[in-house]
Order: structure tokens, then sequence, then C-alpha cells
């Protein structure tokens, strides 16, 4: 009876990226965010080259945290608004997909904006910042993000204070995401080994998605 | 074994501590066309998003098409088609867009050719290649019809339907609901506007706080403005 899971991921993702082509509302805003962001700490943060090292990857991922809280409200209130969200809750699909299909979303836009950011910090920071691990590392801890922050914000685009409401619930849990990113992108800086930390990235991914998985259902519920 | 397409028992809705539905029973036959009125806050749409599997019951039992809520809601939902105040449509996407994102969800197998019927029913062929976010609230309203009917549903749930349409609009939805309903479809519509509901519903319902205050076949000479106030103030002064 259910339509095919993957059909339903693939429709809910082709569907989001295609209004966002059209409306570039949610990539550039988040993409203008990160740049102003950036911009502000490297002429904020005037520090010798060792204590710059220390700094740049916590200003990365604290960017990136927030931009893709910025998106993650933008994404679900725009399924929210016009009742959207009730539309594809009404077909006979599996709600897993849907929370799939939203995830992958946020999940392509955030790692956009992470790309494009790496170069910009390059120059401004003046560390080489693109490297095949660290688009591993960005990757996995925008997964974390994207996973954990699909589920929170289906809840808090329901309420008043969504915009509020949201970096609320999502730092405190995002915590461990962002601790191991920082941790290994210091450890891809200074050349160190950093298997440990992505086996703990790569874990802390998997719990997340599967706990978004299993509540979306009743987060979306009255 | 009940043969009534819905079935109603018993159904209880709190929010927090607010009953919103308490201890509803309601059985609807297949082809019946019901016109859900009532005070706002009543639960008109607590009933229907509980019909539509939309919002899991307190206690009681709806049963739609012999299948169960909520274990069985993916075959219930398969059955419904929901028409609501807001569009349910992606102003970023094209008509035909839209219609085919919903077709895939449904997985039907025909959807090109579906979308382009349907299309062509609610009089939108000729924008099927605009984006919905530059159509009027009266065409939305259409498109959102042929997104509910996409999937040939058995029941049909309008939610206040005719909120912000202007008078033309209001007579071509009242075209096609009776179309949609051709005699064999259920509707379900939720509605302020009784003139429209006593012209349309071959049955008519009165919710109040939560209760049914009346529900009896609708007829020409039914006096439902008056019906209406007897039975929301009798409800209020309980």
């Amino acid at each position: 009876m259910n339509t095919p899971f993957i059909q339903v991921v693939f429709s809910i993702l082709r569907k989001d990226l295609r209004t966002e082509l059209r409306s570039r509302e949610l990539v550039s805003s988040m993409a203008l965010f990160t740049f102003l962001s950036i911009l502000v700490f490297s002429f904020a943060l005037e520090l010798d080259r060792e204590a710059k090292q220390e700094a740049v990857s916590g200003v990365l991922w604290v960017t990136l945290v927030f931009a893709s809280i910025l998106g993650l409200n933008r994404s679900l209130a725009s399924e929210r608004e016009e009742g959207n969200m009730d539309a594809m809750l009404i077909a006979p699909v599996n709600r897993i997909a849907i929370y799939m299909g939203k995830m992958l979303g946020n999940f392509i836009f955030t790692v956009i904006v992470g790309v494009v950011l790496l170069p910009v910090m390059t120059v401004l920071f003046n560390f080489s910042m693109v490297r095949p691990t660290m688009i591993l590392i960005l990757i996995l801890g925008i997964l974390g993000l994207s996973s954990i922050g699909t589920l929170l914000a289906t809840m808090t685009v329901q309420t008043r204070s969504r915009e509020t409401l949201l970096p609320i619930a999502m730092l405190p849990v995002v915590l461990p995401v962002i601790l191991t990113v920082v941790r290994a992108t210091n450890a891809i800086l200074n050349n160190q080994d950093m298997m440990q930390t992505l086996l703990t990235i790569g874990l802390v991914d998997v719990l997340y998605i599967t706990l978004g998985s299993f509540l979306f259902e009743y987060v979306t519920e009255d | 074994m009940s043969h009534s397409l819905i079935e109603i028992i018993d159904l209880v809705k709190t929010f927090g501590f607010l009953p919103v539905l308490k201890k509803l029973n309601l059985t609807v036959e297949r082809g019946e066309f019901i016109a859900l009125m009532g005070p706002n806050g009543s639960g008109k749409s607590t009933l229907l998003r509980q019909i539509a599997g939309l919002s899991r019951p307190t206690s009681g039992i709806i049963r739609v098409g012999g299948w169960t809520l909520p274990d069985e809601a993916a075959a219930v939902r398969a059955q419904i088609g929901m028409v609501s105040h807001k569009p349910l449509l992606y102003g970023n996407l094209t008509a035909q867009e839209n219609l085919l994102f919903f077709a895939k969800l449904y997985h039907l197998k025909n959807a090109d050719e579906r979308v382009e019927n349907l299309l062509d029913r609610v009089g939108l062929k000729k924008r099927a290649y605009d984006l919905t976010r530059t159509f009027s609230r009266g065409m939305l309203q259409r498109l959102s019809i042929a997104r509910a009917l996409l999937h040939d549903p058995d029941v049909l749930l309008f939610d206040e339907p005719y909120t912000g349409l202007d008078q033309s609009a209001s007579e071509t939805l009242d075209h096609l609901l009776h179309e949609a309903h051709d005699g064999n479809r259920t509707i379900i519509m939720t509605t302020h506007h009784l003139t429209h509901a006593a012209g349309l519903a071959s049955r008519g319902i009165i919710l109040s706080r939560g209760v049914i205050g009346y529900d009896e076949k609708l007829s020409p000479d039914t006096n439902l403005p008056k019906i209406y106030t007897e039975v929301t103030n009798m409800v209020t002064a309980r």
C-alpha cells in the first residue's frame, strides 16, 4: 500500500532542490551569513599564527552551526506555512521517508555553503583549508547537524517563537558533534591522525539519524 | 459487521488538559455529503485531522473503509483527499510540477495523463506551466482540489474551503464540489457558510464544544441558520 521508500525520499529531495534553484532563498541567505560571520571573525581575532590555528576550527564550525539553524528554520517553516507538510503527511507514505527527504535537502544545502566557505577561510585566515580530509569532516559534521536539526526544526516550527526556540533546542543537542568535529578539524590542520575522531562522528551521525527517523512520526502528529 | 464508510466510536481528543472532542460517535455512509458546522473552536478541524490521520486520538476508535487508525494509517490515508483553507501547494513549483510531485507520493502509474486530465477538469490547463505563486486564491483552491482528487479517493475532506474566495470563485468551487461528489464519493466539509452548506450537503452536523448538537438530513426546507443558533446556544448554556 505504501509508496516505495526511495521514491518518496528522492521526490522530496528533487522538489526541495528545484524550489531552491528557483528561489535561491535558502543557500544565498546561509552563504551571506557565513561570509559575513567569517569576515567579522577574521578582523576581530587579531591573533598570532599559532593562536589563529587553534581558533580557526571553532570559527568554522560555530559559523556552520548557525548557518544550518538558519537554513533548517527556513526549510521547515516553508513546509508549515502553506500546510505542505500536512499534504505530505496525508499521503500513504512511510514518514521516515519524509524525514529522510527533508534531511537530505538540508544536508546538501549546508554542504554547499560549507564547501564555498573553505576557500574563503583559506584566504582570510591564511591556512590551507581545502583538503579532501576537511571535506570528509565537513560532510560527516553537517550530516550530524542536519539529521538532528531536521527533527528539532520540525518540532519548533509549530510554535510561534520558532526562530529563538530552534537554537535553544539544538545547540545543547549538537554539542557532541561540535566538539568532535572541532577536534578533527584541528587534527587535520596539525597533520595529526584523526581516525578515532572520524569514527566518533560517524557513530554520533548514526545515532542522530536513528533518533530522527523514529521520533519524526511523533513530532509531526498533534 | 458495519458497512459504514467512516465509523467513529467514543472519540476523545485533548490538547494538554483541554478537551476538544468529547466522546464523539459518528457514522458516515458512502456517498454522503456532510456539512460540518459549528463555532470557532468547536472541534471541526480537529475532527477532520483525526479522520485524515494527521492527529492521534487521545482515546476512541476511527475506522475508514474498514481500516483502523492509527494502526492501518497508510491504508486509511490512501482513501482520503484533503483540501484546506491553506493551498497545500508549493509556490515555486508550476501547477503541473505540484501535481506530479504529489502523484509520485501516491505512486500513481499514469501520473502524466492523470495530471493533465485534472488540470483540464479544474480549468487550469492553460496555466499548467506557471508557478503557483502567481495564482489567485480561487485558482489555488481549484488546483488544491485537483491535488486532492489525484489518487481518486473515496473520501474528500474540505476544511473551510470558501475562506478568502470571492463570489465568482465560490460559485466555481460549488460546481467543483458537486462534480467531485458525483454521487459515490463521500465528502465532509467544515464551513461557516450556512447557505452553502444547505445548498450542497445532504446531511448537516453541528458541533459545539466538542459534542454533536445536531445531526440530520438536510432538505430545501431546513432552516439551518435558526437551527445553528438554537444548537450552539443550547450547548453553551449546558
